[in-house]
């Protein structure tokens, strides 16, 4: 769908095509400033007093040590925060600083401000606190129950339940397969750690450069926070090396402020690697049941289902995560029984919150497992038994939300099943360089899955963005610039929203200014929404500029000439403002989990070769094929980049990745110790995008970034079972659980 | 502590150094050279990649101390008055520069790597990179752009 025909093909660098990134040369260069890279005259450093115990209460709390260093500038505790105690994104539930107590390891208790990091350091060690050490509450299953005690005195452990009920919930059928599955917790791992720059302003307010995903939702806790009105904080963002959900929440925005406030100096603070595993929310471990039904053809008769997912000590997003794990849980399948119950518990382990999959990732690994399972009680193959069952346009979802416009759920399976099979031998056997088989013990299977994700933020909520575009002549020719608060990740939304306007406007010239919270909120850099909703925000500001043109003469709806640019806009620019909606949702019904949620689903399969080292249970993935339905590529080279790095987190997460918790507390904070994918672990990967567009969409593009990581996960493992036999059924496999010992 | 040192070309001091502080450190905080970055202070991630005396080196293991009277070339001077370096330019045409955090580091391996293996294998191209962590790309986008520099850098 192309709004204005003929504008696209008039210049260069419009939407289809894929120009090079505008931040790319700066960062090859090492010259683009990341939120750690600032520095400003006079500046301090902050540092962050954290909780050893994961639930403890604080007896006394001392910090005329730390104050009396020499170098410190400031040490702050609970009763220096001036505003709100209490923050979060969907609950304020969160201390800004400990108050009595502490609900995991890593809360924050007090903040520093110092010459130097190691005095601050150095400081935030000196401060004396004597803790009533309480024994954790870390089991989630038994911390669900009704009489289990409380995390917060008060108030249940279930944070949010959603019940999903579809169809006749005593449906029988001939074939039934059932499995419990375990998700460990996974991290964002984003290679930027959190770090920002608070600087306090002449007016008594404070600006505040940040790594974030979400400029307005940190400026509005920040501001309660600070007891600040709104426009007295200011923020802007910095580059930000990576996010994948774990910017989502606040994390040291409020602290840097306090302490900048207080001194009276900018303050910079930037988390270590160690310090950024206890900085923010990780993707919630779950505990999943699930039985289907179906007949002897393998068509899905019922599926009954929990899922349990620990949210750790503070809400987050809990509750949105939840909704999207029990509402897409069956996955992309035509299911016309459905009880499904979906449970998040606070407990004394970490926080947990936005993850890219946002639910929908715990959910398939369950569901694709038993996908497999029902395969091979009905002797079907897995792709068969997923192309029986597939999803299509005009199904409805067991929410009773009908699936329009495209679904292509069988499609994508054929694609990746008749992809001609990975080429025989590898560059690297299971063990790599370590040179632990020369092929003895090792052997090839294949895997498939394919995954639902919802795109932009569902549930009822109020879902917008906003774009200022201003049209002028600069240097005798039209230029735009773009002025949005959407947070650039390294996703390219930067190239993206150049491309819109170019194709909109046939103006070559297009700047896009810094973001910042000088204009209205963009939403998040979550939920694959940005170029949804900021591109579909930046395209109706690019209409609204028409329009303007329109009453200055332009001539129809042709693409203006740049002299007749010139002659309309004289040294007049043109600024137009607008905030853009998608099509409202429906909370779901809390007690049947009825109702139209989601705003658009997209889908991703996957097929992955393996080889195994049965014997000492080694792993090296050989390749991964992937199939996605993107609507429209608006930028065909990002919408591959982001398929492979989402496809790569999943390999992560059936691997390797996994904070390892024990009593609540994190045993492994460290790149030594929480392993990530490395170039050595993996495979080519091939990617076939499909473009069906989505009518209500702009573009009729689909969200791209979460759909690979969903599916990976699961057909990685679903070829380690192929080639070991063992059942697998948690994630990340572990050595252990292939060879059997 | 005094550290003298040359740095891209450049003979630089610093002064008031911690005897703690890491060649990184002193590199991003006290010479204005933030293109090295800090991802993980124990040597796995090679994001602060650098030479010293011509070895690529993670800057975070290097004491500041141990840089003395060396010579140390960063990601910022491998882009001369000429424009970009093959492997910087290969990076960001092939599409491997997503946040970018990693970029630098990697970029200092690849071109370590193509000055001592101008055409290497795939496999060889992983090995050399395997202390390299990217989180955005899945390294796809980073093997073309290595396969098109050093095709380049050939040529």
């Amino acid at each position: 769908m192309t709004a204005h025909p003929g504008l696209a093909a008039t210049v260069a660098e419009g939407i289809g095509s894929s120009p090079v990134r505008p931040d790319g040369r700066l960062k090859a260069t090492g010259e683009f400033a990341f939120s750690s890279d600032l520095w400003a005259d006079r500046m301090l450093w902050g540092a962050t007093l954290r909780s050893p115990h994961p639930r403890a209460r604080i007896l006394s709390l001392d910090t005329s040590a730390a104050l009396a260093m020499s170098g410190v500038h400031a040490v702050l505790t609970h009763e220096d925060v001036p505003g709100a105690k209490l923050y979060g994104l969907e609950h304020s539930d969160q201390p800004v600083l400990a108050i009595d107590q502490v609900r995991y390891q890593g809360e924050p208790i007090a903040i520093v401000a110092a010459d130097h990091p190691e005095i601050a350091a150095s400081a935030a060690a000196a401060i004396a606190v004597e803790y009533e050490v309480l024994a954790p509450i870390v089991d989630p299953e038994a911390a669900v129950l009704p009489d289990s005690e409380q995390v917060h005195a008060g108030r249940p452990n279930l944070l949010r339940a959603v019940p999903i009920r579809k169809g006749d919930p005593d449906a029988a059928a001939d074939v039934v397969v059932s499995g419990v599955y375990e998700v460990g917790m996974q991290d964002q791992a984003f290679l930027g750690p959190e770090s920002g720059l608070a600087v306090p302003a002449e007016d008594g307010g404070v600006e505040l450069y940040i790594a974030t995903q979400w400029l307005h939702a940190d400026l509005g806790q920040t501001a309660a926070c600070l007891g600040l009105p709104p426009e007295k904080v200011r923020m802007t963002l910095s580059g930000v090396g990576g996010a994948f959900g774990g910017r989502e929440d606040v994390s040291m925005q409020v602290h840097a402020c306090l302490l900048a406030l207080r001194t009276g100096r900018p303050v910079k603070m930037v988390y270590g690697r160690e310090e950024s595993f206890f900085g923010h929310v990780h993707r919630h471990p779950a505990k999943l049941w699930y039985e289907h039904g179906a007949g002897r053809d393998g068509r899905i008769v019922y599926v009954k289902a929990r899922i349990l997912l620990d949210g750790g000590a503070y809400a987050s997003s809990s509750g949105a995560v939840v909704a999207n794990a029990a509402s897409l849980g069956i996955g992309p399948y035509d299911v016309p029984n459905v009880v499904m119950d979906g449970e998040v518990i606070y407990s004394n382990n970490p926080p947990c919150g936005a993850m890219r999959g946002f639910g929908a990732v715990q959910a398939c690994f369950a569901y694709e497992a038993q996908m497999d399972l029902l395969a091979e009680a009905c002797g079907l193959d897995p792709v068969e038994i997923r192309v029986r069952n597939a999803l299509a346009t005009g199904h409805t979802m067991p929410t009773g939300q009908l699936v329009e416009g495209p679904a292509p759920v069988e499609r994508l399976m054929r694609i990746v099943g008749d992809a001609p099979p990975a080429p025989e031998g590898a560059d690297f056997l299971p063990g790599g360089t370590a040179n632990t088989s020369r092929g003895e013990g090792v052997v090839r299977g294949v895997g498939y899955a394919i995954g639902i994700k919802n795109i932009c933020f569902s549930d009822g909520f109020d879902d917008y963005s906003t774009a200022r575009l201003r049209l002028e002549m600069v240097g005798g020719r039209p230029a735009v610039l773009v002025h949005t608060a959407a947070a650039e990740v390294g996703q390219g939304l930067v190239t993206v929203l150049a491309q819109i306007v170019r194709t909109e406007l046939g103006i070559e010239q297009v700047t896009i200014a810094p973001s910042d919270t000088r204009v209205g909120s963009a939403g998040s850099t979550s939920a694959s929404r940005q170029t949804y909703m900021t591109g579909g925000a930046v395209r109706a500001a690019c209409e609204a500029v028409r329009a303007r043109l329109a009453e200055r003469g332009a001539p129809g709806r042709d693409p203006l000439t740049e002299d007749v640019m010139a002659a309309l806009l004289g040294d007049e620019a043109i600024e137009e403002t607008v905030e853009w909606r998608h099509r409202p949702t429906q909370a779901l019904d809390p007690e049947t989990g009825q109702g139209d949620a989601h705003v658009q689903y997209a889908f991703a399969a996957h097929r992955a070769t393996v080889d195994v080292d049965v014997d000492l249970g080694l792993v090296r993935v050989v390749e991964i094929v992937t199939a996605q339905d993107v609507g429209k590529a608006i930028n065909p080279s990002a919408v591959v980049g982001q398929i492979h790095g989402g496809t790569a987190q999943g390999l992560g997460l059936a691997l390797m990745e996994e904070i390892q918790v024990s009593g609540g507390k994190v045993r492994n904070p460290s790149f030594t110790d929480y392993l990530l994918p490395t170039i050595m672990d993996m495979p080519p990967m091939s990617v076939e995008v499909l473009e069906l567009a989505d009518p209500h969409a702009p573009y009729g593009l689909r969200g791209v970034g979460e759909p690979p990581t969903i599916s990976s996960t699961p057909a990685i493992v679903a070829a380690i079972r192929a080639a070991s036999g063992a059942a697998l059924t948690r994630v990340p496999v572990r050595p252990e659980h292939i060879a059997g010992v | 502590m005094r550290v003298n040192c040359k740095v891209n070309g450049v003979e630089r001091v610093a002064d008031d150094v911690w005897e703690g502080e890491s060649l990184l450190y002193v590199l991003r905080e006290r010479l204005g050279l933030p293109g090295s970055k800090n991802a993980c202070e124990q040597g796995e991630c090679g994001s602060c990649t650098v030479y010293l005396d011509g070895t690529a080196v993670t800057s975070c293991l290097v004491a500041a101390g141990q840089a003395i009277d060396r010579e140390v070339v960063t990601v910022e001077g491998l882009s001369g008055e000429g424009g970009l370096d093959p492997v910087q330019d290969a990076f960001v045409r092939a599409g491997a520069v997503q946040c970018g955090f990693c970029t630098p580091g990697l970029i200092v391996s690849v071109h370590d790597l193509l000055a001592r293996t101008p055409d290497p294998t795939d496999p060889q191209i992983r090995e050399a990179l395997a202390g390299n962590l990217c989180r955005c790309t899945g390294y796809e986008k980073i093997m073309d752009a290595v396969r098109t520099a050093a095709r380049e850098s050939r040529a």
